[in-house]
């Protein structure tokens, strides 16, 4: 691990943990969850008054270890030093007490009260039995002033925008006297001047002591705000650095990993005709914020592209668009020179577009039914499984049975309900059902996401075999490394627009990693030149 | 063979509902003794109410008829992933219709006259629920407030027609009786009690609807949307013509066991045909686990001990007691994960020891 900075190491070669000059210390934190290990032996230094990111992708282990420091879940082992003292956290009560508080991601706001009433909820400032509400207003307006926090105090809450609620959320964790401020990734709801105007409270609140851990995937913010970085990824630290001695490259190299070298065996693409196209695509998130922004891209036949991207740049809106599972706002996608852009999901899957999605257990499956039925699943009506308006039951399982033994799904039993697979034989399940449909074009996200090193290889040789029979593949993937081995051509994403295209054999990781971190490939070549 | 066996009984399907009874009992006879009452002779009274004579059978087929219809409309729609609370209201306009359409069928022979009640009775039944259904595909309503809404709209339309337009001479709130060639035949008398041929009909929807369910395309797709909208939206299945037809198909089960009460029964709307028929069928949706045969056993499970608790009341224990064994039932069936739990502990105890 080239980029640790072993600052545990030192003070224990001293002997003796003198941990106080931390306000946050957390220790060798293991958190598992049923089949993951969340937190990987953590470990997490926090200086007194400094703003400290902790970044990594989405399923890197950032929030759970946040929540383990406010007490939302418990460690399986580890400890906690605040300011140097060990305690325990077993509780949010527990938090507070040691003055921690937590921004969420979601607020914890109740939307038909006033600002006043949110702030003070559950230690209301009273007159003997009666809600001191004059008192509240005085003591909240004395906050704003201090830290340059201004709200109404009586606005309702579901009548502001999200960046004053955010405030709201802020002013509520100060009025509960905390000096460890976490933030749960706060930019992510934010306008770029809303965080803006974050920035400067944030700025704020340090200048007045308070600490701050700022939880992100967005590199220029950690580059522009905070004083030093913890980098994780698939639960584990990758690096600790101080923000003034790393650049985003090293940082976008940290979180996105090169440890898995996996190199799969393939020949020279033999390329056709262009299969889809997408132009000038506009496409909105759940919240309705632009995700995908003007994106261009074309997948021939015969050939993998590879879109690489830190998690969260508009890869699953772009995909969705494409699919048919979300609604474009703008542009095209043509597909076999169709303008498909408004059909259905259903429509697309029988013009021989094919879909391994990012999530398995959201789209790839239905977990309460059996393997038989999830082996059909978008070709439920095709003459082959369907005679009219019944299912043809022998015809689906023996087909099924073909199946498991082809792709080698275990246990081989068509009966298991999909929730009984392994995550692995899962996204078999999906590969073998996708596949079997003999389709043209396939998108394919985060194939191998949670797989074990086995499975990975299996499922990156049938894409490349997919490719070998001429069908186009279009992958997204957050792993740079199987973006890097399968991709004939590389697309780099980052918020919602394309960087950059290279191949695989021009380019090199360092390129990527700064084109994920926002820079346009053609800025890298002409500062190069 | 053995293993076979086992897997027969450690399915939850049936170990749940099953344990759950016996356990209802039990603790309804601790009640009894605590209130001085004997058990055994209240149960006696029970089964003897509900067996013990052929007209008992009778009633408590002819009570099972139309719960097994209501069990079969809300336990499709929970396999559909739709809380279709309006089988009261489904059941209403069901009965109504096919009620008005029976007075008119006196020229018709009855093998015209039968089938067209009941595509009546399921047609306004499938219509009032799709109501729901469209509102919540297009509106996003949900499909608890909208058919609890309906529920009252379809007691009012009900209680307007049979007090005003369709009374029949009297001033009773009741309509006119249908035309003989529109009523079942009776398959046995006894008696103040017959049971009608409506029985069949009910049957014939539990094969039916376990057909639909297992066998057909669109049992698969109302499935596939009910255990997981998005992954069917991913694999092409309409989500919103799916739930509009589920939910006609639920309301049509209901307006059928409105037409058994008219058909078999009552032969005319009566004010208080509906009862709590449609909420029976929540309760007898979730003991029979959605499962359409499991359904019909517990329909006649329901019946049983209603029928039987007349009986229990003639022989001094209050029939209140049958309230309490259902309310226990429906609780240790919601509750199954508690149940599984319990049985799981006494396996691993086994195991260890």
């Amino acid at each position: 691990m080239p980029f640790l900075i072993e600052r545990s190491v030192t003070v224990d070669k001293a002997n003796k943990k003198d941990y106080s000059k931390y306000a946050v210390v957390m220790e060798k934190i293991v958190k598992r969850f049923p089949g993951v290990l969340a937190n990987d032996h953590v470990d997490l230094f926090v200086e007194r008054g400094e703003i400290h990111a902790i970044v990594g992708e989405n399923g890197a282990g950032k929030t759970t270890l946040m929540n383990q420091l406010y007490g939302l879940i418990n460690s399986d082992s580890g400890k906690i030093y605040i300011n140097g003292a060990e305690i325990k956290i077993r509780n949010p009560n527990d938090a507070i007490n040691a003055k921690i508080g937590m921004v969420h991601q979601h607020f914890m706001l109740v939307d038909r009260l006033s600002v006043v009433e949110n702030i003070v909820l559950g230690m209301e400032p009273v007159y003997g039995p009666f809600f001191a509400r004059d008192k509240a207003r005085k003591q909240i307006n004395e906050l704003s002033k201090r830290f340059g926090l201004f709200v109404e105090p009586d606005a309702i809450i579901e009548d502001l925008p999200v960046g004053i609620q955010q405030r709201v959320e802020i002013i509520k964790v100060l009025y509960r006297g905390a000096e460890i401020l976490i933030l749960d990734e706060p930019t992510a709801v934010l306008t770029p001047q809303e965080t803006e105007e974050l920035f400067e409270i944030l700025r704020a609140l340090k200048s007045q002591g308070k600490t701050i851990i700022f939880i992100t995937h967005k590199l220029h913010e950690v580059m522009a705000i905070t004083n030093s970085v913890t980098v994780m990824r698939l639960g584990k630290v990758t690096g600790v650095v101080k923000t003034v001695d790393t650049n985003p490259r090293e940082l976008a190299r940290m979180m996105v990993g090169r440890d898995v070298l996996l190199r799969v065996e393939k020949g020279e693409a033999k390329v056709g005709k262009e299969i889809l196209r997408v132009e000038d695509l506009h496409v909105n998130e759940n919240r309705g914020l632009e995700a995908v922004r003007g994106l261009t891209l074309s997948v021939k036949r015969g050939e993998i592209v590879g879109i690489a991207g830190v998690a969260g740049n508009g890869q699953t809106e772009l995909v969705e668009a494409i699919t048919g599972l979300r609604k474009v706002e703008e542009g095209h996608v043509i597909f076999k020179g169709v303008d498909i852009t408004n059909f259905s999901p259903k429509k697309r899957r029988d013009m021989g577009m094919g879909h391994i999605p990012e999530d398995r257990l959201k789209h790839g499956l239905v977990t309460a039914f059996p393997l038989y039925y999830n082996f059909i699943l978008g070709k439920h009506d095709d003459p082959q499984f369907c005679d009219g308006e019944f299912l043809k039951m022998p015809d689906i399982k023996r087909f099924s049975d073909e199946l498991v033994k082809r792709f080698d799904v275990r246990p081989p039993l068509i009966n298991l309900l999909g929730a009984n697979l392994s995550g692995g034989n899962q996204q078999k399940v999906i590969v073998a059902r996708e596949i079997s449909f003999g389709p043209d074009f396939m998108v394919v996200s985060q194939p191998t996401r949670g797989l074990d090193i086995g499975a990975i290889e299996f499922i990156h040789k049938t894409i490349i075999s997919m490719r070998d029979k001429g069908v186009g593949v279009l992958l997204i993937s957050m792993e740079l490394e199987e973006i890097f081995s399968l991709s004939d051509r590389i697309l780099v994403m980052y918020e919602g627009q394309i960087m950059g295209e290279v191949t695989p054999q021009e380019t090199t990781t360092e390129e990527v990693g700064l084109m994920m971190a926002g820079h346009r490939l053609e800025d890298l070549r002409t500062q190069e030149a | 063979m053995a293993n076979g066996l086992k897997k027969f009984y450690m399915n939850d399907k049936i170990v749940v509902p099953v344990f759950a009874v016996i356990t209802s009992l039990f603790i309804a006879a601790i009640v009894m003794i605590m209130i001085g009452k004997n058990p055994i002779v209240a149960y006696g009274a029970l089964l003897f109410g509900a067996f013990g004579t052929k007209g008992a059978l009778i009633n408590n087929l002819m009570k099972a008829t139309p719960l097994i219809l209501t069990g079969l409309s809300v336990g499709l729609g929970f396999r559909a992933g739709l809380f279709n609370i309006g089988a009261n209201g489904q059941l209403i306009i069901g009965a109504l219709l096919s009620t008005y359409i029976g007075t008119k069928m006196i020229a018709y022979p009855f093998y015209l006259s039968i089938p067209i009640m009941l595509i009546t009775g399921m047609v306004g039944g499938a219509l009032w629920a799709a109501i729901a259904g469209w509102l919540k595909v297009a509106r996003g309503a949900h499909e608890v407030i909208t058919t609890i809404m309906l529920n009252y709209v379809a007691v009012f339309i009900a209680n307007y027609v049979v007090n005003g337009p369709f009374q029949a001479p009297g001033g009773v709130p009741k309509s006119p009786e249908i035309a003989y060639s529109a009523r079942f035949p009776n398959l046995i008398t006894s008696g103040a009690t017959w049971l009608s041929a409506g029985i069949f009909v009910a049957l014939t929807a539990v094969v039916v609807v376990y057909i639909l369910i297992e066998k057909t395309k669109m049992g698969y797709e109302v499935k596939a949307v009910g255990f997981n909208p998005y992954a069917a939206e991913y694999g092409g299945i309409s989500i919103g013509r799916n739930t509009v037809m589920a939910m006609a198909i639920s309301g049509a089960l209901a307006g059928l066991a409105g037409t058994m009460q008219v058909m078999g029964l009552y032969y005319r709307y009566l004010g208080a045909l509906g009862g709590s028929m449609g909420f029976d069928g929540i309760t007898i949706a979730l003991i029979g686990q959605n499962d359409p045969i499991g359904i019909a056993f517990a329909a006649f499970l329901i019946s049983s001990i209603r029928a039987g608790s007349n009986q229990m009341q003639i022989a001094g224990v209050s029939k209140n007691i049958v309230i309490i064994i259902q309310g226990i039932i429906i609780f240790l069936v919601a509750t199954n994960r508690l149940v599984k739990t319990f049985m799981f502990w006494k396996r691993k105890e086994v195991e260890e020891a």
